[in-house]
């Protein structure tokens, strides 16, 4: 079964940045994948690639990330001032984050109308717990 | 407006660099773009020797390497730099991609360590270099996380970046894609691997960092 679940701006918007980072991986990290809403610092971005290195054993494989945002592309001088403007107001809640676990999530390909999320082939059948 | 001030800073950062003796330029990108091809290129055209190895197995730069006091000439222009060629940045590591390129399973974890060793090590030296050379694999997707992680990041230091779309010697390689992806950088297509372009790469880089 695949889980994912949603993380709205508000509740990382008072984090520290390596709470922020601690709060997504470790979500990852337990088989789920993240949908942020908004995206990370470009340097919280590399903090998050350097952590999930740092976590890196034989059972986390590390993360698939993937940002989208509005792209701003060929547009009339009004229209780059009102984004510019929305980009001011908003920050970095405009867009979205996903982090999927490498387990799970084998690549995140982007296309301007289309995210395609490609899936690991599951391995044999689940482990039953012995009691 | 944006693209003035852009410039402008980019002037001011590029008049620090003259008169400087040590310039740590970088190359960065993701595994197996051809960073250490190109670094051996470089040393080789103007120190006569290579600087590391190179190999179809993903992550064989495991640790920063460096080589000092390079200096390249055209005409009356010269430039001198620390070389720094650094681990591929990738977000996972799998030793067992390792085993599937014919490593035993004792051999990829240890790769699969040091690897994410390197790429922390990487993100380290992002702190200490002043310009740098992404080189990315021309026969790739460009819009990779990777990519624009690391560029936005540069971006965000203003660091002088010069884009390299290398591996133009293979067909599907496709350089417009990677001025598409970014278009506010200097792009420049070569095949380090058989010195294809590499005249107009130096000329890139007597542009982008002096």
């Amino acid at each position: 079964m695949l889980t994912l679940e949603f993380v709205p701006y508000h509740e990382i918007a008072n984090l520290s940045s390596i709470g922020r980072i601690r709060k997504l991986l470790n979500i990852a990290k337990q088989n789920k994948i993240v949908l942020l809403e908004g995206r990370l610092k470009k340097e919280e971005e590399t903090e998050l690639i350097k952590t999930t290195m740092e976590e890196i054993n034989d059972e986390f494989k590390g993360i698939e990330l993937a940002v989208i945002y509005p792209t701003k592309g060929e547009s009339d001088m009004f229209t780059k001032l009102k984004t510019n403007l929305v980009d001011m107001i908003a920050g970095n809640r405009l867009g979205l984050t996903i982090i999927g676990p490498a387990s799970i999530v084998k690549a995140i390909k982007k296309d301007p109308t289309k995210i395609q999320l490609l899936t690991q082939e599951i391995k044999g059948k689940p482990k039953r717990k012995k009691k | 407006m944006i693209k003035f001030i852009s410039s402008f800073i980019s002037r001011i950062m590029n008049s620090l660099f003259k008169g400087r003796k040590n310039i740590k330029l970088g190359l960065y990108g993701p595994p197996n773009g051809g960073k250490t091809t190109l670094a051996n290129r470089i040393t080789k055209d103007w120190l006569g020797e290579e600087m590391g190895t190179v190999s179809p197995i993903p992550h064989e730069t495991r640790e920063i390497k460096i080589k000092e006091q390079i200096a390249i000439k055209s005409g009356k222009k010269e430039l001198t730099f620390n070389l720094v060629d650094t681990p591929g940045i990738a977000t996972k590591i799998d030793y067992e991609d390792f085993i599937k390129h014919g490593l035993s399973e004792r051999e990829s974890k240890k790769r699969a360590k040091e690897a994410t060793k390197g790429v922390i090590e990487a993100i380290k030296w992002l702190d200490n270099v002043d310009a740098v050379i992404v080189v990315l694999d021309g026969t790739k997707d460009p819009f990779s996380q990777v990519n624009l992680t690391i560029i936005g990041n540069l971006a965000a230091r203003n660091i002088p970046v010069l884009i390299v779309g290398n591996k133009i010697d293979l067909k599907k390689a496709k350089i417009k894609k990677i001025e598409t992806a970014f278009p506010q950088y200097p792009v420049v297509g070569i095949s380090a691997k058989f010195g294809t372009h590499m005249d107009e790469f130096y000329e890139a880089l007597f542009t982008v960092f002096r």
